[in-house]
């Protein structure tokens, strides 16, 4: 096995790559990170008081192995990838923990970045203790030089308690020869709120990922949005799923995808279980060039007073709204990538404006290039 | 300004306008009547450049150059602009950003434009998602303010306005007109769709035509031709169908 990539390796190409994932390796208007370099914990830490940033192994020294969390919402039997994550004997990742009562004003970024290895494995926990507030920012990034190929394996715990919320942002930016395969699943507590974020403007060999949040407290609140370009040769396999149990509770799954050629799966299922829970499930989907979107939205509903519904619509740019932007002087292109640019963005009800901005950045990004 | 010769017009298969000659001069101002489906909104698409409207005939001078074969931006750069009766909604599309990318450099007049027009409040909202009829209008003419151009085509102004909208509509119509300077002063020209004519108690016109069956059939003086029209209606613009 190769030496893991040291941080002042990183190359400038590489920083930039990290910079549009949302990663500031200067630290500017972030409270905390923590950055794996393949195997390699760089860094673990927090400014913050209350919140603590943890590589894996410290935290579970620190917290009698985290007993109540580790392995307690995603199962280690589940697939290939979590028997694989759960049989390492020197386990990585990151386990963040804010306590009761605590708020991040700036995000703490985590960044996961593949420069040699050729599978990266990751267990992270993330904890909002009662009336807290965690924003988290996870970059997720290979260096130039992965060149017969990489795949990242990442198990996410979320417990989100009572009152409390949690905002996870991830920005991917790997390359054609990465896989990735996100395992994560949340329970939120009463009055708790869970947004999830995930934006992959870049290609891809593969991402496979269905985070589910189970709302298990009375008006909890889960918000899943996806915005997603597949290139030629890239396979994304998304979903998000919400399960409906505290009465009064709620989710929305929102989703934009766009092909240029490549595959998208976009998946989604919100089951109420309980009277007086609401759900949405949304995905719109732009054929550029040939390629694939395939929506698969399920609802179920099994009680009286739940209320689901789901709109799903796949397309194509409207030549009327080009020749529109055209007869105001915008050219065809710079049409079109703004009626993309429009498709595309979506606002988050409930996130911090810091990473609001960070989201429409790294579209933003991607724009520049004329999608 | 605008000097449409013989030109006809193809939508598929069929030819929707026939041997259609226009003059426009600077600074003038003209009125295009007709009853629905007569090819009004068609010449308005057409001089604009909307693909979907095929010349397989004729030609349109604009400032001298002919730009039968151009593309819509580029006769929107050379001062082509047009206000449309129902503009598409764009989902993410915000007024704010479209007038910007409209402007390119000279942004900083935009908010003070739009609490002119009354959007100011609309520049954060998807272009024409949940616009009132005279909310549409008035994007359409801010937009026009900022683009600026130099021959301006009206398609319905008023439709959808109601009372008190259309005096700042018309009256903002009227500045674009440069229709404060002297007539010997103007250089801006339009063209002007209407059915009721409320909008030309704001604004002075030229010149009338009245469209029938995708042919120009007669001109005249426009409040002469719209005063006969609300008398008789079209009878007798349809009995020129079989002259």
């Amino acid at each position: 096995m190769s030496q893991p990539v040291k941080l002042p390796e990183i190359s400038k190409a590489d920083r930039e790559r990290l910079a549009q994932t949302g990663i500031d390796l200067e630290m500017k208007n972030r409270c905390g990170r923590y950055l794996q370099m393949d195997q390699d914990v760089v860094h673990a830490e927090c400014a913050e008081e209350g919140i603590e940033v943890l590589s894996y192994k410290k935290a579970m020294e620190k917290y009698d192995g985290l007993k109540e969390y580790a392995w307690k919402v995603v199962s280690p039997e589940k697939d290939e990838i979590t028997k694989y994550v759960a049989a390492q004997k020197d386990p990585k990742g990151y386990v963040i923990i804010a306590h009761k009562g605590t708020n991040n004003i700036f995000p703490i970024q985590a960044c996961l970045f593949l420069g040699r290895e050729q599978i990266q494995h990751v267990h992270n926990i993330i904890i909002a203790e009662e009336g807290a507030e965690l924003h988290i920012i996870s970059g997720c990034s290979s260096g130039e030089h992965v060149g017969t190929g990489g795949m990242h394996y990442g198990v996410s715990e979320f417990y989100v308690k009572k009152n409390a919320k949690i905002s996870f942002t991830m920005i991917h930016n790997w390359s054609e020869n990465i896989e990735v395969y996100p395992r994560s699943a949340s329970i939120v507590e009463e009055n708790g709120v869970f947004l999830s974020n995930y934006v992959c403007m870049q290609p891809v060999k593969k991402v496979q990922m269905y985070p589910t949040a189970t709302l298990k407290g009375a008006n909890s609140v889960a918000r899943f949005s996806s915005v997603v370009i597949a290139t030629p040769g890239s396979y994304m396999d998304l979903g998000s799923r919400a399960i409906l149990e505290g009465p009064g509770s709620s989710a929305e799954l929102v989703t934009r995808a766009i092909t240029k050629g490549g595959t998208i799966l976009s998946r989604g299922h919100i089951n109420g279980k309980t009277a007086g829970t609401r759900g949405h499930l949304e995905c719109k989907g732009l054929i550029l060039k040939d390629g694939l979107i395939y929506a698969v939205p399920e609802i179920e509903g099994s009680v009286v007073g739940t209320e689901l519904s789901h709109e799903a619509a796949v397309g194509k740019l409207a030549r009327e709204e080009i020749e529109y932007l055209m007869s105001r002087g915008l050219d065809e292109d710079e049409a079109t990538a703004t009626i993309i640019r429009g498709f595309l963005d979506v606002k988050i009800s409930g996130l911090p404006e810091a990473l609001q901005k960070q989201i429409d950045a790294s579209i933003d990004e991607a724009e520049k290039s004329g999608f | 300004m605008l000097d449409i010769k013989n030109l006809h017009v193809k939508v598929g298969d069929k030819e929707v306008l026939h041997d259609i000659n226009l003059h426009i001069g600077e600074g003038e101002t003209h009125v295009l009547l007709g009853p629905n489906g007569s090819g009004k909104t068609t010449l308005l698409m057409t001089i604009m450049g909307y693909s979907q409207y095929t010349i397989t005939e004729g030609k349109i001078v604009f400032k001298g150059e002919d730009v039968t074969n151009m593309k819509a931006h580029e006769r929107a750069k050379r001062g082509v602009g047009m206000l449309f009766q129902r503009p598409p909604t764009i989902s993410g599309l915000k007024l704010g950003k479209l007038l910007s990318a409209i402007s390119r450099t000279k942004t900083e007049d935009i908010p003070e434009l739009a609490k002119s027009l009354h959007m100011d409040k609309f520049l954060e909202r998807d272009i024409n998602k949940g616009f009132s009829g005279g909310e549409i209008k008035r994007s359409e003419v801010l937009q026009l303010t900022i683009q600026n151009p130099d021959f301006i085509m009206l398609d319905e102004p008023e439709s959808g306005v109601d009372i008190e909208n259309i005096s700042l509509i018309g009256n903002a119509i009227g500045s674009l007109l440069e229709k404060d300077k002297h007539i010997a002063k103007r250089q801006k020209s339009g063209l002007i769709i209407t059915h009721t004519g409320y909008i030309l108690d704001y604004l002075e016109t030229d010149r009338g035509h009245v469209m029938c069956d995708g042919q120009i059939k007669c001109h005249g003086n426009p409040r002469e031709i719209l005063k006969d029209i609300k008398q008789h209606g079209y009878k007798e613009c349809l009995e020129c169908r079989n002259p």
